[in-house]
């Protein structure tokens, strides 16, 4: 199984600093990339950094796989999505939506949890990926509150507007700090970047707690802390409801920066299939690792289908090849190194790192 | 202990139990639907589908309750044989076009028999390559599947593109017999009749052979059979290899049934076909044929009567059916 030891090896201080380098990247990115693009993605490398963190609570500290964190994602993301559209602009709607979404969230967490988790752990995964998919069907179904397929956009607080000015000089005009404007995207980003960050810490917290050490025990084995006295199926409940809660918010803080919520962006499976391979390539059971694998995923999403464009019309001429370099099909790729991955680094990159050679 | 004690439960297994819950709910819809010939189509529709989903499911249910192996990657089984068969139609057209009954019907033969062909084989691929270094590993099982799923859905893409394919039909297949005032659509008979067929033949391959009893005890007890000194894993390939090609030749059929086919087919069935196998209980095909039926009539019977819950009801059927029973209604796996 995997065993996450955090002994001060080289491994480990490497990941560290590699995640403190990430860290004041993304703190810096409007000062250090200066595009809109990158911006993009610096925002949703903080996001998905606390989604595939809290699908990491699950997966990697009780050895448990869900198919509906997305669900959760999409709770948060729809609550504050609905409430702007309603309301209008402002900060009601956003906090309002952010607890409608956490509560529908932990109704289902604990429905499933109590109804799945019981019987046996395999029925779970089954059962989230059906709740999940009947979920999303209701979303594009019921088209009179979600939009649809085509989604809600609305407008975030006005605090967040890129016509906003945070700081004025004399003339009235925005102040420039290290040329970049001060204006509303900047405070968008930072409210990403911070709740971002608080809801990490948080959980990095909750894993060395009391609480943590009797998940990892579950997960290392299940019969005994059942024997010592640890009610397994309370736990996994407990923390099915946690991580939960977690992606809800995470699902509003994304609503609120994309000033857009529709199937694609913030329920469809193809995510679940992201939060996936994130966890399992950065490492499951380690936090660190999600660092590592949303980072990592999220460049290859945005930069590697250039570089396969490139390679495919290069290749044009030589049979298959170029389909299957084409962009479209860079999942296929990262499909075959997951396999690969889990054959044999299933630890993932931070996992394998942290505890050095000692066999696979 | 006297007739007297016989309370309603007795009744009710001496009757059979639950095997009469798809009776009771064809009976239920009958009396909502008020229309017996709208009725008797939905329930010929249902009946199909199930028969459909009942080939997709046996081989998860049978593979799961042999070897403690859950397959996510199933669905690709089931989408490969959607588009190799609906690839041998086209490919054959011209049999189909034919005016004779026998070119139209070895066509349809040909492409069926591609689907299985192509299920054997990589059913016999999947195991030995991706599942065999994952014995015993749940979660890696799970992980390792369902990359195995990402990449079967690309490589559809890559050959056949992201655009709807769509799937000849046989002309002797095409149209429906009426009978008084009731239509029977010609392919719904012929997929249950098919199914029903393949049905008979693993109740009797397996309640009847003696590679069936090896197969019966290796899920009730799979470390006794290998102490007895039966090689459980050679079967245990057979076994995969049969549920792929029966995976295989459900898609082909589910293709002409919905004559347009797109690669995220398999995906979409993948949800219904967990339902289906939950349902049943893992490890029975007769759980599984059960479960089936319950999904197809429901899902036709809901469709007609209020067509915005056709997929909420297969899960509230399911939560329904787990609370009353947690580990489905006729587990073959304690």
């Amino acid at each position: 199984m995997i065993t996450s030891d955090t002994r001060h090896t080289t491994g480990t201080l490497v990941i560290k600093s590699v995640v403190a380098l990430i860290a004041a990247l993304l703190l810096f990115a409007p000062f250090l990339f200066q595009d809109v693009r990158s911006l993009e993605v610096a925002a949703r490398i903080c996001i998905f950094i606390v989604l595939v963190a809290s699908f990491d609570l699950l997966i990697g500290y009780t050895g448990i796989v869900s198919f509906a964190h997305t669900m959760f994602f999409g709770f948060g993301a729809y609550g504050a999505a609905i409430l702007l559209k309603q309301m209008g602009p402002g900060w009601t709607p956003v906090l309002l939506g952010a607890l409608a979404g956490v509560a529908v969230s932990l109704v289902f967490a604990v429905a499933i949890g109590l109804l799945s988790l019981r019987v046996k752990a395999i029925f779970f995964a089954m059962i989230t990926l059906a709740a999940a998919s009947v979920v999303l069907v209701l979303a594009s179904q019921l088209s009179q509150i979600t939009g649809g397929e085509d989604g809600i956009i609305y407008k975030s607080p006005d605090l967040f507007k890129t016509a906003t000015k945070l700081l004025t000089d004399a003339d009235g005009k925005v102040v420039r700090l290290w040329d970049v404007k001060l204006n509303g995207k900047l405070a968008a980003y930072y409210f990403v970047f911070i709740t971002s960050l608080i809801l990490f810490l948080a959980m990095l917290r909750f894993v060395g707690s009391p609480f943590g050490t009797v998940l990892k025990a579950i997960r290392e084995n299940e019969a005994r802390a059942e024997a010592i006295g640890y009610r397994v199926v309370a736990y996994r409940t407990a923390v099915f409801c946690l991580s939960a809660t977690i992606a809800s918010l995470a699902g509003t803080v994304y609503a609120v920066w994309l000033k857009y919520t529709g199937p694609d962006t913030a329920l469809s499976f193809s995510i679940m299939i992201d939060i996936l391979l994130m966890v399992v390539i950065g490492g499951m059971g380690t936090m660190w690792g999600a660092v590592i694998g949303a980072v990592l995923l999220i460049l290859a999403q945005y930069y590697l289908r250039d570089l396969m464009g490139a390679a495919s019309e290069a290749l044009t001429g030589v049979p298959l090849l170029p389909e299957l370099l084409a962009p479209d099909r860079w999942l296929f790729w990262l499909g075959i190194i997951f396999i690969l991955l889990v054959y044999f680094f299933p630890r993932g990159i931070a996992g394998t790192m942290m505890t050095g050679r000692k066999g696979a | 202990m006297t007739a007297r004690t016989a309370t309603l439960s007795t009744y009710w297994d001496r009757a059979g139990g639950v095997n009469l819950l798809p009776v009771a709910v064809a009976l239920i819809a009958f009396l909502l639907i008020g229309a017996p010939s709208s009725w008797i189509t939905l329930t010929v529709a249902g009946l199909a589908m199930g028969m459909m989903l009942f080939l997709m499911a046996s081989g998860l249910s049978l593979v799961f309750g042999l070897m403690d192996v859950l397959n996510f990657g199933h669905s690709a089984f089931v989408s490969f044989g959607a588009f190799i068969s609906a690839a041998v139609l086209a490919g054959l057209g011209g049999w189909l076009a034919a005016d004779s009954w026998v070119l139209n019907a070895s066509a349809l033969a040909a492409a069926y028999l591609a689907a299985i062909c192509f299920g054997l084989i990589a059913g016999w691929f999947f195991e030995t390559v991706i599942i065999k270094p994952v014995y015993r590993d749940h979660l890696r099982q799970i992980l390792i599947t369902i990359g195995a799923m990402i990449v079967a859905e690309q490589t559809i893409l890559a050959f056949w593109g992201g655009t709807p394919f769509s799937v000849a039909r046989p002309h002797f297949l095409e149209g429906s017999w009426i009978i008084g005032d009731v239509s029977i659509e010609i392919y719904r008979a012929f997929a249950f009749a098919l199914g029903a067929g393949v049905f008979v033949l693993l109740y009797v391959g397996l309640n009847r052979t003696r590679i069936g009893l090896l197969i019966r005890a290796g899920v009730e007890d799979r470390e006794m059979v290998e102490a007895l000194g039966f090689r459980v894993d050679r079967l245990f390939i057979g076994v995969f290899m049969l549920g792929s090609a029966l995976a295989a030749l459900g898609g082909a059929m589910w293709a002409g049934y919905e004559t347009l086919i797109t690669p995220h087919m398999g995906a979409d069935l993948m949800i219904v076909v967990f339902i289906v196998v939950i349902i049943g209980g893992l490890g029975s095909i007769e759980g599984t044929l059960l479960g089936a039926l319950l999904v197809g009539l429901m899902s036709n019977y809901v469709g007609f009567l209020a067509p915005k819950l056709a997929l909420a009801s297969n899960m509230i059927l399911m939560v329904a059916i787990l609370l009353w029973r947690p580990n489905g209604l006729r587990p073959a796996v304690k």
